[in-house]
């Protein structure tokens, strides 16, 4: 893998970079799709993001991620593994996992091991992408051009955290929690509603329009490219610091506290949006509660509620055609309205 | 330009993307198949190192093939997976050429793209997960003609953009290239440096020319020290950021460059440490800098025939924000896959598909008891692996073809601002449906003396917005145009093998024939020739009557047709969208 481009380098782009960080902080906000335009940075700021997370500490042997400090959360093999003692436990970094469009489902949800089948006749189980992704990001570039079935599969794993494999004479059960990226152009085609659903957030992604963060853009890309290994250096210090933001707010997540007054206020919001069912609101004060920690506040504030609410509403809308407003415009006015 | 000058610039491209094939992402060559496009890709086998290979990817090709997958045969005899490389990771450090470009599918298109992005190809099929780098440059064939372009996104990610079909043979005059020279340019490149200003000059170009991707002046930079170790130069120099504008920059312009624009005062000076030591230096500079962007701008302004922008221009106008590059055609899409529908144990008929994996899988528990029978009967030279026909799946697809909704709306006379208003309604609430259906819409309206496509099939409601924003109405009724232009997108939707239906919007009533003369009877009379030309050719068609009284008109003109007919005098979006999904059904 070659080494990627540095995410505090990243010109501009707030808004995703903003939703790629409460991802990482907290995993239930559920994902963030980035859908916009081409060459923009969509991959570099995912795959960027992958060389920022801190490690996670997991069982040495273990094929499905199981976290050490969490017994409760164990699969069957590091339950056996546990009775007997002796469990060990590492840092490793945290699996990005690339759902190639070509992928095929066995290869996506785990099958039959096929090599020691055939030369051994053992039954065994190989894991799939679901597997390797669990504690983790699963991210599916041209998310918008996935074949039907694998969205299929995705959607049922997604929404249960866990894969359930039954096939070959097999029946295998883990727990598969990830959170899903996705990427995409939306003049290739639409998103299924329903895979559209299970992402927590969605940023629209534009090209900069003015001219000096272009040319910076332009720059650093250069000189990424002429000595990736000095650039990399150059930026070590801004990427240890996020790092450590990162840490520092998922310890803090938990106290940080959501005033009445706001929860009220976030209902209000999805009420004049007309989202439907609970998500919106769960996902906007959750993303608002990451929001807060990644800024060392205690309380959610308006403020908050403000900055978060167009990624966590705006593909939440129930879609009217007719209606000639981008979805952006819609959530803006219903902040309007009700935040002030 | 001249012929011979298309030629020039043709082989410098060649020998610029020899050097750099990595860098520069690629080609895209507009040409048909001719002795010209020919010649070109015999320069470029001279131009390019002897040692990298050249892959040909046909249009067609199967995914496993391009990204490679289980190897069957050797699979079978070692009794063990063996993974095969993809055409991709074949071409690993070298180049792969796209035939027909304009027709890859979109599957094809993304694994090439992500491929290039990656520096690799990443496999998830068959049991196995292989990473296998796959660092190559790209030729891509556009043999498309009018509105049939290679896809947008794989253009946009490649440099070099050439249009050889203007030039016969004879303007393909000698040329000078060989490995050598690339070779040399090659060990060179990585020590050509470009400044700040020459950076801030290109991207500003690329801004006045109403370029939106920023991949526009990255390439272009990587052309430039391209150019500049081709020449031998040390550092990236005035000529060759000109020559970079003029290859890169000029083929994507979607804005002829303002001179003296009210923009560029706004840039931020150049911080330049240790040159300004007093105003009239800092004014220099100024001079410098507005003398580079000037030389870009003019290389690129030469570069580009007058005509080409005025039909940019007007198939951008109405874009608040040129979003996609000038190439930016209808997208394929291939259907020819189907969606796959699962395994089923079965007979190896004619036609099916074996799904090896599947049927590994299926032999792989009994392979014991097997041995030990096939050991019974005392057979030596039995293959690694037993398999009995009972192991045998298959692999089913669901054939679904891709349907294309095409509205014809008459856009001529009074009512035709409601019709048109309410016929957009219903393609954007298709549009709505259709992500599901993973169908297509085109809309084309007619009105004065012709037809107009304004919206080619497409499945993107964001695209379909834009090209419904401002739809022209009234005039006369010229249906016969209106029936032949929906004649003509059915039969190239048919050749694509998706399967055309047409809606009409009309009150049937024609008074414009087709060469675009006055008088009822002959437009009528045309008219019903059009419509039997699509019943002819077995389209499905359904007639809404608009007018206020639905008459005779319409239903004459339906049955011409073969066509449903469905008066509809007040047809609103949402009954006209519950119409069409009922007779598409």
């Amino acid at each position: 893998m070659a080494t990627a481009f540095p995410f505090s380098a990243i010109v501009g782009q707030d808004e995703m970079k903003l939703a790629l960080l409460i991802a990482a902080v907290d995993p239930k906000v559920g994902g963030v799709l980035a859908f916009g335009d081409r060459g923009a940075g969509k991959s570099t700021a995912v795959r960027a993001l992958a060389a920022l997370l801190p490690k996670m500490k997991v069982v040495v042997g273990c094929r499905y991620n199981c976290d050490s400090d969490r017994p409760a959360d164990f699969c069957e093999d590091c339950r056996v593994r546990a009775a007997k003692g002796g469990l060990k436990s590492a840092q490793i970094p945290v699996p990005v996992v690339d759902l190639p469009l070509g992928a095929t489902e066995d290869r996506v949800v785990g099958a039959l091991d096929l090599e020691r089948a055939l030369a051994r006749g053992e039954k065994a189980f190989e894991p799939g992408l679901l597997a390797r992704a669990h504690r983790g990001f699963l991210y599916i570039d041209e998310a918008n051009l996935l074949e039907d079935h694998l969205v299929d599969l995705l959607l049922d794993v997604a929404a249960s955290g866990e894969n359930v494999v039954e096939r070959e004479g097999l029946s295998i059960r883990h727990p598969a929690r990830f959170v899903l990226v996705g990427t995409g152009n939306p003049e290739e085609g639409e998103l299924r509603p329903q895979l559209l659903d299970r992402f927590g957030m969605s940023v629209e992604v534009k090209t900069p329009d003015n001219l000096a963060d272009r040319i910076e853009v332009v720059r650093r890309r250069d000189a990424f490219e002429s000595d990736s290994d000095a650039f990399v250096t150059k930026w070590a210090k801004d990427e240890g610091k996020l790092r450590k933001k990162i840490i520092a707010a998922r310890e803090k997540l938990a106290a940080v506290s959501v005033p009445d007054v706001t929860l009220e206020r976030a209902a209000k919001l999805c009420m004049a949006l007309g989202t439907d069912g609970l998500r919106g609101e769960l996902t906007l004060m959750r993303a608002a509660r990451a929001l807060a920690a990644l800024e060392s506040a205690k309380i959610v504030t308006d403020d908050h509620l403000r900055r978060i609410a167009p990624s966590a509403l705006r593909h939440r809308l129930r879609r009217n055609p007719l209606d000639d407003a981008g979805s952006s415009v819609r959530v803006d006015r219903a902040i309007s309205e009700v935040l002030g | 330009m001249s012929g011979a000058a298309v030629w020039s610039d043709a082989v410098t491209a060649a020998r610029l993307f020899a050097v750099d094939p990595l860098g520069t992402g690629g080609v895209m060559l507009r040409s048909r198949a001719s002795p010209v496009r020919d010649a070109w890709l015999a320069l470029l086998r001279t131009a390019l190192s002897p040692s990298g290979p050249v892959k040909r990817v046909p249009s067609n090709i199967a995914e496993g093939r391009l990204l490679g997958g289980l190897d069957l045969n050797a699979t079978l005899l070692a009794g063990r997976p063996i993974a095969e490389r993809g055409l991709l990771a074949e071409a690993d450090g070298g180049v792969i050429i796209l035939a027909m470009a304009e027709r890859l599918s979109s599957a094809t298109t993304v694994h090439v793209t992500a491929a290039m992005d990656a520096g690799e190809t990443i496999v998830e099929r068959d049991g196995l997960s292989l990473r296998m780098p796959a660092r190559f440059g790209v030729v891509a064939l556009d043999e498309g003609i009018e509105d049939e372009f290679a896809p947008a996104s794989l253009c946009d990610r490649l440099a070099l953009h050439l249009d050889l079909n203007a030039i016969g043979i004879r303007d393909a005059g000698e040329f000078s290239a060989n490995a050598e020279e690339t070779a040399a340019a090659r060990a060179q490149l990585p020590l050509i440096e470009a400044d700040a200003d020459q950076i801030e000059a290109l991207c500003s170009a690329a801004s006045a020319l109403g370029i939106t991707s920023l991949r526009a002046p990255l390439l272009a930079l990587r052309i430039a020290r391209a150019s500049a170790a081709l020449a031998g130069h040390s550092r990236v120099e005035q000529d060759d950021l000109a020559l970079a504008a003029r290859l890169v920059l000029a083929p994507r312009a979607l804005l002829f460059p303002q001179k003296e624009e009210a923009a560029q005062p706004e840039q931020p000076p150049p911080l330049t440490e240790g040159e300004a030591d007093g105003s009239g230096g800092e004014d220099l500079n100024a001079d410098i800098d507005r003398a580079l962007d000037e030389v870009i701008l003019a290389a690129v302004q030469a570069a580009i025939p007058p005509d080409v922008l005025a039909t940019l221009r007007a198939g951008s106008a109405g874009r608040s924000h040129g979003r996609s590059s000038g190439k930016a055609g209808p997208l394929q899409r291939s259907s020819k896959r189907g969606r796959p529908a699962g395994v089923l144990r079965g007979a190896l008929r004619a036609g099916a598909r074996l799904n090896v994996i599947e049927t590994l899988r299926a032999a792989a528990p009994w392979q014991a008891v097997r041995r030990r029978e096939a050991a019974g009967t005392g057979e030596e030279s039995r293959p690694r692996v037993l398999i009995r026909r009972d192991d045998f799946r298959i692999s089913r697809f669901k054939q679904r073809m891709e349907t294309v909704t095409i509205f014809v709306v008459d856009a001529s006379g009074s009512a035709a601002l409601h019709r048109l208003a309410e016929a957009k309604g219903a393609v954007e609430l298709l549009l709505a449906d259709c992500y599901i259906r993973r169908d297509q819409v085109a809309l084309i309206a007619f009105r004065g003396s012709a037809a107009e496509m304004l919206l080619p099939p497409t499945r993107s409601l964001a695209r379909a917005k834009r090209g419904l924003a401002g739809l022209p109405g009234g005039g006369g009724t010229p249906l016969a145009a209106g029936l032949d232009a929906a004649f003509m997108l059915s039969d190239s939707v048919r050749r694509k093998g998706q399967t055309p239906t047409v809606i009409v919007l009309t009150d049937g009533r024609a008074n414009i024939a087709r060469d675009g003369g006055q008088g009822r009877p002959r437009a009528e009379d045309d008219a019903m020739s059009a419509a039997r030309q699509l019943r002819g050719a077995g389209i499905a068609v359904v007639l809404v009557d608009t007018s206020p009284r639905p008459g005779i008109s319409g239903e004459t003109i339906a049955k011409e047709m073969g066509a449903r007919y469905l008066p509809l005098p007040h047809a609103d979006a949402a009954t006209l969208t519950k119409a069409v999904l009922a007779s598409i059904g």
